[in-house]
This record gives C-alpha cells, structure tokens and sequence, in this order.
C-alpha cells in the first residue's frame, strides 16, 4: 500500500515537473509578447503570477474550511490541514506581491507608468491578506498550549478569510491601477490563452502536491509531540 | 526601456523562493525523521527497563 502511494506520488511529480517545464517554454520562447503598454516581454510575468494569486486564494480557502471543521469536529487533521495551508498560502502571496511590483514597474498603468506600487483597493487589500496569515502564523508558534494555539489560530483563519473576497472583487468594485480581468472579458488571444491554462494546471498541480508533503510533515511533527509525551522528554 | 531584465528577475526570485520553501520541507522532513528514530529508541530502552 506504501509503495503504491509512493508510486503515485512519484509519478505526480514527474508529471508537475514536465509540465512547469513545458509552461516556462511556453512563457518564455512561444507565445507572442503583449503590446507595450501591458509590459511588452514583462508582461509575461502574467502566467505564474495568476495562477500563484489563485493558488493563494485556495489555500485561504483550505485555512478557513479547515479551522471551521477543526471547531466543529476537534479532530487534529483538520487543525493539520488548515496550518498548512496558511504557510503555503503566504508562500504564494509573497510571490504574487513580489512579481505583481516587478510587472507594474513595466506597463502603463491606468494613466501611470514605471511604478512599483501604489496604496490602491487590490494592492493593499492584499497587503492585508498577507499580513493576516504571517498573523495565523506567529500565533501558532508562540501560543503556548497546542489546544489553545490551534483554537485562536481557527479563529483567526475564520475571520482572516473575510478578506480574501475583497482581495478578489476590489478589482470589479472599485477603480484601480490592477489591470481588468481579462479571463472574464474573454481578451486574451489563443495562444495566451493556452500558455495561461498550461500554467495554471503546472502550479495547481504543484499546490497539491506542497499541501500533501507539507501535511505530512505536519503529521510526522505532531507524532514527535506524542512520543515526547509518552517517554516525558 | 529593455524590459528583459524585469521578466528574468520576476523568474528568477519564483522559482528561488518556491526551492527555498521546498528545500525547507525536506529539511524539516529529515529533521522529524531522526527525531522520531530516537525518540522510538528511547521508548524501547525507557519499556525495557
């Protein structure tokens, strides 16, 4: 049975691996760049910082369903799942806030161009996002109780994900510097299109994956806590 | 204004900053292991006596 799931997560990474590699191909020497005022070449960027905001997003969604199942249930894997989530999730955050900055210093953005950043409803809101769980974070490790820890983090999860549909919809409630859905308005041409999903399925594919290797992790750190418990190290 | 350098930059910090998280888990993976090598060790000495 353990062989077998090693098999399979084995054959999943090969797979990932094949696929971040064909996307970085695509990105880089096969779809066409985007005119000037997106970035021109910059503007390629595009394909992994979309699908790292996403990935982000999914992951809050994980912290949030997980902390709830945690408080209803009180059953630890969902304690697991949810911190794991978050370190994951501010992984992704990072390089969304990272690139985000490197791409608007490029394009033209609104009637503004060569900015890093500007205190606009999307920038900060995600700012916010960021800050909230490196918050669900710090709280995990410097609670002293793990009951105790687990619960205010649960609570903070909950409450923290309030602010990840803000994140989604400030770009459609109010005017920013952040380019327009273009997924939505249906603007983008085949081959960005192609190059687009290929990326999302590499990195969806690769936010499995972390999340699996990471909730074991969780799961091997809890059983060192166990048998501390039991020899009373 | 060559924007060459901003596409490579943005690249290049994602995929150090995803081998860096990466690199991490196993890091901590290998950690945990020995942990729990001797902590299993100590429990059979600690039933054996």
């Amino acid at each position: 049975m353990k062989h077998q799931y090693l098999h399979w997560s084995t054959a999943l990474v090969a797979v990932d691996f094949a696929l971040i590699v064909f996307a970085l191909y695509l990105v880089f020497m096969w779809v066409p760049s985007a005119q000037e005022e997106a970035g021109g070449i910059a503007q390629r960027i595009f394909y992994f910082h979309v699908p790292s905001a996403f990935a982000a997003f999914l992951s809050f969604f994980l912290v949030f369903l997980g902390s709830i199942l945690y408080l209803w249930k009180r059953d630890w894997k969902w304690d697991r799942l949810a911190v794991s989530a978050a370190e994951i999730g501010v992984v992704f955050t990072s390089l969304v806030l990272i690139t985000g900055p490197i791409w608007a210093k490029t394009a033209w953005l609104k009637d503004k161009t060569g900015i890093w950043w500007e205190w606009d409803p999307r920038l900060t809101t995600t700012l916010v996002m960021f800050f909230i769980y490196i918050a669900y974070l710090l709280i995990r490790n410097y609670a002293g109780e793990r009951a105790q820890g687990a619960r205010f983090a649960a609570v903070v999860g909950i409450v923290g994900f309030l602010d990840v549909p803000i994140v989604f919809m400030a770009i459609r409630w109010w005017r920013t510097l952040h380019p327009e859905p273009v997924l939505e308005s249906g603007g983008l041409p085949p081959s960005m299109l192609f190059t687009l999903v290929t990326s999302f399925t590499a990195v969806l594919l690769f936010f499995i994956l972390l999340t699996w290797a990471r909730v074991g992790l969780r799961r091997a750190q809890e059983d060192v806590e166990e048998l501390r418990e039991r020899i009373g190290r | 204004m060559d924007k060459f350098p901003f596409l490579f930059a943005a690249y290049a910090i994602i995929w150090a900053v995803i081998l860096g998280f990466v690199l991490s888990i196993f890091q901590r993976q290998r950690r945990v292991s020995r942990e729990i090598d001797a902590l299993k060790e100590a429990l059979r000495e600690k039933e054996a006596e």
